[in-house]
This record gives structure tokens, sequence and C-alpha cells, in this order.
């Protein structure tokens, strides 16, 4: 478990400004049955006294806001942050693993904080500054955490190491002088099959002395 | 006759140092593109109705609602009804549709009926007298000899014993051919007797696989000092690679196919779907840049490849994207086969071993499997052994790293550890004193025994059984040894040196993780004596020359083989061009630092781009190849030895084990790259903690599926499981001039039986099955405080 996901779980129930289906609005709205046209906007349902937005289950026009870019693209509501990015944006840095939440390799950063981007429904992320691994070089060069695993040879079939690069950077920003044992349990909610966690220590011990 | 032999370490400034892989920039900022990633234009997403039943006959399937919603563009029946269907999620239906979510409505729309039939899930101990007599030989039985490096004259003489169920077709000849047959094995298969009865009589779940007798055991068992008897195991595991397997395929018209494919075996890809595909291989057309994992899983572009390529012709040739989802990756896409085993050594008061019985038995799910070549490493003088395969229906096996090999550590170093501690003798002694029996191996292990005790600190740390705890924690250490051919593979490439001095190298090989790239630029390099960013390499194209599969640690010899010849003779034939304006025989030069120069003669040189500019308007391409008979030496060598060692604290409250240190020593002939040599090390002996701790393939007996399909059930190890880790490559004399040998396969064998020793050691009891979870550990001290 990530060291940060309690704030996670706070954030989901996030501002009313967001066109998305909050948790209690979810909550609201499950115990009854709508018929739904296939439809882009939201539809407004009564639910508990309250006018609660319903989206889809049509696609639905959505805006994003990643790496400081805007992007536009028609989604279901079901389809998740990750597939958005991946089959819609071209944006294939974060991988599809397990897509539930248990490898870390879709790792990207959501208002500035690592998410699961297979567990974050598209739909929720929208206008929620979104960084991907795609936009850490800067001028061509290699941000430090990436560089330190150039160097510390921390990747070798290289699928988990884009969401391992993301997860350290952000682990190093909150925790620029980690011990040992801050990075062993830091760093859990990422899984290597290749087995390169050694190169991985290093390269964060790499960082952390330096500074990033 | 030019020299195509390895430079010795005066004349090489890269070969053997620490190089970074090349590729790794592109890796870490996720600009590196696999098969997952590629996004073809019109692309069409494709599901896949599976069996719910781990063994049915499917009776009618209904598409007729699936086929009516809008988005979806093709319906492929995968096996229709009378199909019987052997393991839980294996393909039924595929459909493509224009985007995920619509194909996985209509995968929910089709109405399958099944009739279930019995199925067997589990590979516990087999009911005494089960097993049916070994019959007949499929074509299987002989892939499995092959993939388990049983010698050539011992799979002939099996052959001509048992005969074949069927006759071989010349596909089946070609197959085994590409895994390796030599042509004594395939001309016995050609003149086998046929048993053609014996397909039709349903088969027994329980096959007598192998039962061999060596010496007199019965006599040495009788006239030994000491005999140790225990039951030993290793459950079926999986791939797990993180990037699942699947392809997306296009019909570029309607004879060419363009095919993108996970993949460790891209040259070998066409000629695996041509015949099912009714086209020539040369109209196929594969591609891969990067693979997110293999491990021995992906040689075969599978059924799923193949009804890829079906569903994209069905839908008017668009791209249609097939990547399994995870739960089935775990459970169709790849499985270690189990093995487990009673097994009673003996030995004199001394230690000297004396002789060997197991009665063994595992699953390779339908396939049975094989038994382990055990005893693994130590050549007992008196053995008997049996082994029974058990057929079921947990899903089909696959090689994983080092096919084999890990069971019979397991079930050989355990047995023999048990055996050092009933004669109360300190294993690094026990072991030692019969390296004897390791033959040709002897000082090589001899030399990696005592680094490792070196850089384990064994004299320090290690106690009789059960003698170093305090409170509720017991420390112990424990080792383990395990050997490899990792002969190279067959490999082509086109190296070609343009008037401009730009270098290119063409090769249909691909690079697992395991710094392929890298190592082929190394001695490309090293060759022209022009940086490794001065040549274009590229890989991963089946427009390249064919190269072999990465298996069996086959590669790494392979593709340096065959790069290194190129090379030599590109570099000569410029050479021949030079050598007038430097007024030189061309045997007079050599290439250094980015100058074709006068060998003695530093003042006399032209510069890399001078050079090949002398070459005209054309620019000179050599082909090179491994093995090369007319180009000799022979470059790459097989057979390594490596010894591990594990430190580990056990909680004895809760079983839980840490594993506190882990040391490898490994051999394999001239490292190209000790940098990603080490990785290599490294990564197999996390691998080895994984699955020594926590990785099984869990079947549910009632339902036959498997319960642990997904990444929080099958656990994987994670950073916070990672102890200090300490890896010795041995080079140098005696090493450096056996020539390039693979590396893939050998550290990840013995961590299973080292960490388990280091168990026994710690707690004082054998805990018989891998993983070493805490309830396995408490049981096992429970039995021992019971005893």
């Amino acid at each position: 478990m990530r060291d940060d996901e309690d704030e996670n779980l706070k954030d989901a129930n996030h501002s009313s400004e967001s066109p998305g289906v909050s948790r209690r609005d979810f909550l609201k709205i499950s115990g009854i049955s709508v018929a739904v046209p296939l439809v882009a906007g939201p539809k407004m349902v009564m639910a508990a006294g309250q006018q609660v937005p319903v989206y889809g289950p049509g696609k639905v026009p959505m805006e994003f806001a990643i790496n400081g870019k805007s992007y536009k693209a028609d989604l279901e509501p079901r389809v998740t942050l990750l597939d958005a990015l991946r089959d819609q944006l071209e944006l294939t840095g974060a991988k599809r693993v397990c897509d539930r939440a248990e490898c870390g390799a879709c790792t990207v950063l959501m208002d500035n904080k690592p998410v699961y981007a297979c567990s974050v429904l598209a739909i929720e992320a929208q206008h929620k500054p979104i960084t991907t691994v795609e936009s850490l070089i800067e001028d061509g060069n290699l941000h430090p955490v990436q560089r330190a695993f150039v160097e510390n040879d921390a990747s070798q079939c290289g699928f988990c190491t884009p969401g391992f690069v993301v997860a350290c950077k952000a682990f190093l920003d909150r925790h620029p002088h980690p011990t040992p044992e801050d990075i062993r349990r830091g760093l859990s909610g990422n899984i290597c099959r290749c087995g390169t966690y050694e190169g991985i220590r290093k390269a964060i011990a790499q960082v952390a002395q330096k500074g990033a | 006759m030019p020299d195509y032999a390895w430079p010795d370490a005066q004349h090489r400034t890269l070969i053997g140092a620490r190089v970074t892989r090349v590729d790794a920039p592109a890796k870490v900022s996720g600009q590196a593109k696999y098969t997952y990633d590629v996004h073809r234009p019109g692309m069409l997403y494709g599901k896949v109705f599976r069996s719910p039943y781990a063994h049915a006959k499917v009776v009618s399937i209904d598409t007729s609602a699936a086929e009516k919603m809008p988005g979806v563009k093709a319906i492929h029946i995968v096996q229709g009804p009378g199909s019987t269907i052997h393991w839980a999620g294996d393909d039924i239906v595929a459909v493509a549709a224009v985007d995920e979510p619509t194909a996985e409505d209509a995968v929910r729309a089709i109405r399958v009926k099944f009739q279930q039939l019995p199925h067997l899930v589990s590979d516990a101990e087999p009911p005494k007298g089960s097993a049916q007599e070994e019959g007949p030989l499929s074509i299987d039985a002989i892939d499995d000899m092959l993939d388990n490096q049983v010698p050539a004259n011992q799979m002939v003489s099996t052959i001509q014993r048992d005969g074949l169920i069927k006759k071989a077709s010349e596909d089946d000849l070609n197959m085994l051919k590409a895994d390796g047959a030599t042509d004594a094995v395939l001309e016995a298969i050609r003149s086998a007797t046929l048993h053609p009865e014996v397909s039709a009589k349903p088969p027994s779940n329980y096959q007598k696989a192998a039962a061999q007798t060596v010496g007199d055991p019965d006599k040495a068992f009788a006239e030994a000092d000491a005999v140790s008897e225990g039951l030993y195991g290793i459950p079926v595991i999986t791939h797990c690679c993180l990037e699942s397997h699947g392809s997306i395929s296009e019909w570029t018209d309607n004879e060419h196919l363009f095919t993108h494919i996970s993949t460790q075996n891209l040259s070998g890809i066409p000629g695996q779907m041509a015949e099912p595909l009714k086209i020539p291989a040369t109209n196929i057309r594969v591609h891969q840049d990067n693979i997110g994992g293999g491990f021995g899983s992906k040689f075969s572009p599978d059924r799923w490849g193949i009804f890829t390529a079906e569903v994209s012709r069905k839908a008017g040739g668009k791209p249609v994207r097939i990547m399994l989802e995870r739960d089935t990756e775990l459970k169709v896409a790849g499985a270690r086969p189990s093995a487990y085993a009673r097994v009673k050594v003996a030995a004199k008061r001394d230690g000297t071993l004396i002789a060997w019985q197991s009665n063994s038995w595992g699953t390779g799910g339908p396939g049975g499997g094989g038994m382990p070549p055990i005893p693994y490493v130590f050549s007992i003088p008196n053995q008997r052994q049996e082994h029974t395969a058990i057929r079921n229906n947990i899903g089909p096996a696959r090689a994983w790293r080092a096919p084999n090999h890990p069971q019979a550590a397991v079930l050989t170093m355990c047995a023999l550890d048990d055996l050092a501690a009933k004669l109360n003798l300190d294993p690094v002694e026990f072991f030692g004193k019969n390296l004897n029996l390791t033959q040709r191996r002897e000082n090589t292990y001899r030399e990696e025994l005592n680094i490792a005790s070196e850089l384990m600190g064994w004299k320090q740390k290690w106690h009789p059984r059960g003698q170093n705890a305090s409170g509720d924690t017991a420390r112990g250490v424990g080792l383990s040894f395990h050997t490899w051919g990792g002969r190279g593979h067959a490999s082509d490439c086109d190296l070609t040196i343009h008037p401009d001095g730009s270098v290119d190298l063409k090769m249909g090989s691909q690079d697992l993780g395991t710094g392929t790239r890298t190592c082929i630029l190394m001695v490309a390099a090293d060759t022209l004596g022009i940086p490794m960013d001065a040549i274009q390499l590229q890989i991963g194209d089946t427009t390249y020359p064919p190269s072999g599969g990465s298996g069996g640690s086959t590669t790494i010899g392979g593709v340096t083989s065959s790069t290194r010849r190129a090379s030599v003779d590109a570099r000569d034939a410029l050479f021949a061009k030079v050598a007038p304006a430097l007024n030189v025989q061309s045997d007079q030069l050599e290439c250094v630092n980015g100058k074709v120069m006068v060998k003695g003669d530093s003042s006399r040189f032209l510069s890399w781009k001078e050079a090949c500019s002398k070459l005209g308007v054309m620019p000179v391409t050599m082909r090179g190849k491994n093995p090369d008979k007319n180009k000799p030496p022979d470059l790459t060598n097989s057979g390594v030895g490596g010894v591990q060692m594990a430190e580990v604290e056990v909680d004895t409250d809760t079983g839980i084990v840490k594993v506190k240190k882990m040391v490898a020593v490994q051999d394999c002939g001239l490292v190209i790259n000790l940098k990603t040599a080490e990785s290599q090390c490294y990564g197999a002996l996390i691998m080895g903690i994984s699955y020594s701790l926590f990785e099984e393939k869990v079947m549910d007996p009632v339902t036959g599926r498997m319960l642990n399909a997904d990444m929080e059930f099958y656990r994987l190890a994670g950073l916070n499981d990672i102890p200090e880790l300490v890896v010795h490559m041995m080079t140098g004399k005696g090493y450096d001039e056996r020539g390039v040998i693979g590396l893939g396969e050998p550290p990840v064998i013995s961590p299973g039986a080292a960490i388990s020793n280091a168990v026994a050691n710690a707690i004082g009891v054998r805990v018989p099955f891998l993983p070493l979870t805490p309830d396995r550990v408490l049981n096992a001290l429970e039995q021992k405080a019971g005893a």
C-alpha cells in the first residue's frame, strides 16, 4: 500500500464543479432505476430529493489537462483514465498490466499525487492536472530519477519501468532524504517481474544523495 | 583466413566492460513501444468468450445477439460445438468491435451451452498402482524431452523402444527440428514403430513417465552408514509476464499479413502462422520493438495469435488487437510444471554419497510433463528413479526459465542437505566432499563454493540445525548448486558500412530486457573501433536476417557470434579498399579509436570517415552467421555451473520467512557486458525469492478454476521483500577463453533449494514444499514439536 493512499481516498469525494459522478451521488442514484437514452450530455434525475447528473451509458464529451496540455475525447463513462490515455490519447507510457490497482505499472500523477490510472475513471479525472511519464523529460534531458534508473540498470524488459519512475519521482518529492526502510515501504505498490529492484534501490539512493 | 576469434583482454575496449544498456533511456521515459502500445489506424479491439469449465464439451453457441450490436465488426468461432475443452479459460469465440467496452458487451451477449465433464486439477501424490505403464510417445512428449534437454542418444533409444502413437507429419518434424531435435532424433521418429491403437484408449490421468536404475542401489543402501528419507516439492507457478500475450494483426491485402506480436521468437513466428492461415510464410511480416517479459512462455503465436489474424480477415483486413487480460494471462498463458518426490539418499560416515532413490510425480497440465533431471548435478553412483506424470485440467505448461532445473534442484539439494544434517556435517564440507560427482565441472564448483562461502560469511553464520535461535527468531543459511547448457542459437545478421562512414546492423532478433541490443552493439563497435552510437542497430522485424528464438540461454552466444563474424568480414573488406591509400597490405591494418591505421605506426592512418570514403559509391554488406563451420573458431560454448547461498530469518511465532541475504556466484564463459550480466543474476535471485516464498497457481478442486488469477493473490515479490544481494561473475583465465555462453536460465535455478535449506537450518526441520508460506512453516514446527 502506498503511504499516501488515504489521501487519495479522501480525494474521491471531489469538488462539486466536477461533472463526474461523485461517490455520494452514486450512492444516491444506485438505488433507483432510470431508463437512460444514448445522449451525450448529463441527464438530471431526482434522487433523494436532489437533482443529480447522470452521464452515459453512451459516449460523453470529456476534457483533460495532461502534461500541461488540453485534450478532448468522447468516451463512455466506464472508460478508465488508463485506457483513455493509452487507446484514445496515444500516451502509452503508463502500462496496463493488472488493471485493478495491484501492480502500479499504470502509475501517473493526478493533482500531483501518484494514482493507479487503471482504477480512476476518465470522467473523474477531467480538468485535474495529470502528469504522465512522457512529460518528465525536459528539453530532451532525462529527469534525475530517470537518469539514475539508466545508470543503475533499473530496467530489464522495462514494462514496469514507467510506472516505477513516476512512483519514485512522487516518493522522492515527498521524502527527499529517505531511509532504506522508507524506500522499501514507500515503493512497495509497484511490482516488477524481471527483478530490477536492486537497480531501483540503488537509483533511489543515488538521487536521494545527490538531490533531485 | 580472417581472425574471427574473440580479441584477448589487451585488445578489446568494450567486450567484458560495464556498459549501460542502450535502450534504457527509451524505457525510463515511456518512449519504448511494446506490442500492447501499438495503435494502428482504424484498429479494432478483440475480446474472447472463454470456457468457465475445466473440462467440458461445447454443445451449442449462439452469437446472434452479439452480431446485432452496433460497433461489432467480426465474430469468429474458435472452438465450435463438439469441441472438448481441457482447461478453464480456453478460447471459444472471439469478437472484434470498434472499442473495448463494445467488445466486452458483445462477449457478454454470447450464449454457449456446455456439457460438463469430470475434471482433475490436483497434483497430489498419485494413488498407489494408479499409473499406467509407459506407452508409445506423442509428438508433445518428444518436444518435452527437447525442452528438458534430454541427450539425443537417449531420445533415440527411447523412441526406438516405445514407438509413436501416430506418424509424425512434416510439420511435426519441422517443429521438432526448430526446437533443437538432431538429425538422428528426426530419423528415429521417421522410422519409429507406430501404435495407433493406443491413442484410441481413454488415457489415465496418471502415466508412468520414467523408470531408471543405475548401479546396485539395494546393496548400496544396505551398506550405508546414514540414510535420510524425505518428501520435497515445488508447485505449479505461472510466468505472469507484465505484458500479457497477444498481437495486433492486419491484412495489407488478401494475401499479406502484418502482425505485431509479443514474442521471444520473432523470426520463428511466420513459419508457425503460415499453415493455419493457409498463406506462405513469406507473406507474413512480424514486427516487435520491445517485449514486456517472456520467461519461456512466448515462443509460439498461440491459438489466439492465429485467430486474431482470422478475425482481422473477417473484419475486412482491419487491424485487430487481442491482448490477454490479466486473469487469462495467469490461467492459460503459461505455467511451470510442478514436481514432488519421496527421496531416500545414503552416504558413508564421512559424507561420501553412495545411493539415491526417488519416487517423483508432478503435472504439466494436459501434457503431463517429464521427470526433472534428478539427482541433479551430483551423479550418485547407485540410483533408482520412478516418475509419474499427472495429466490434468489446470491449463498448459510452458518452458519457464531453465525448464525442470529449479524443480530438480529442490528435490536433490534439499534431500542431500537433510542427509548432511543427519550426518552432522556442515553442508559446505559435505557438498564439497562430493564435488567429484559433478565430473567435468568439479574445479569450477570448488572455486565458486569457496568464493560464495567467503561472500556469505558462511563460517560465521552456519550452526548445526536449529541452534541459531533467539527468542521467537531463528536464523539459518543454506546453499545449492546448478548447471545449464547455453550454447548460442542459429543467428544471421547483415552489417553494412556505407561510404559516408555510417554503419548499420540488421538482425531478426529480439531483446527480452536481457541487454541483447547492447551486447550486439558492443561486439560490432569493439570490432570496428568506432563508438557504439555510430552504429544503427535494427532488430525486431522479419524483413531482417533470421535469428533464433530467445530460449535456453542461447541468445547471447548466437547474436554475438554472428555479429562478430559480420563485423570482421566488413572490416576486412574495408581494409582491402583502404590498404592502397596507406600503402600497406590490408592485413597490416587495424581499427582503433575511430581510425583505420597501420599496425604499430600510429602516424599512418585515415579517420573512419576518410577510410569509408574509399569504398566508392557502393556500401559493403556482410552476412554474419552462427554457427559457421567455414569461419572458425566456434565463438560460443556450452555448460556452466553456479553456486548460491541464502540466509534467512524465520519468525517462529508467525511462520514468516524473511530472506536476509543472498549470494550468487556464476560462470558463463566470456562475459560481454558485466553490467547487464549482473542484472540478470540480481533479477534471477529476486525471481527466485518470489517463487520460494510466495508463488503458487492455486486451483479450486470444485470448480476447476484458478483461484488466484490476479496480482493480489498471485503475489510476486516486491521491493520490501528484497534483501542484500551479492553477485559474483567468474571471469578471466579459465572462463574468458571458453567463448560466450548464455545466462538467462542458470541463476534462477538454485534460489528455491538454497532458501529452503536455509529455513531448515534455521528452524531445525524441513518445510517440505515451496512456497515457504507461514502456514507451512508453522505446520513443520508443530510436527517437529510433536515428534
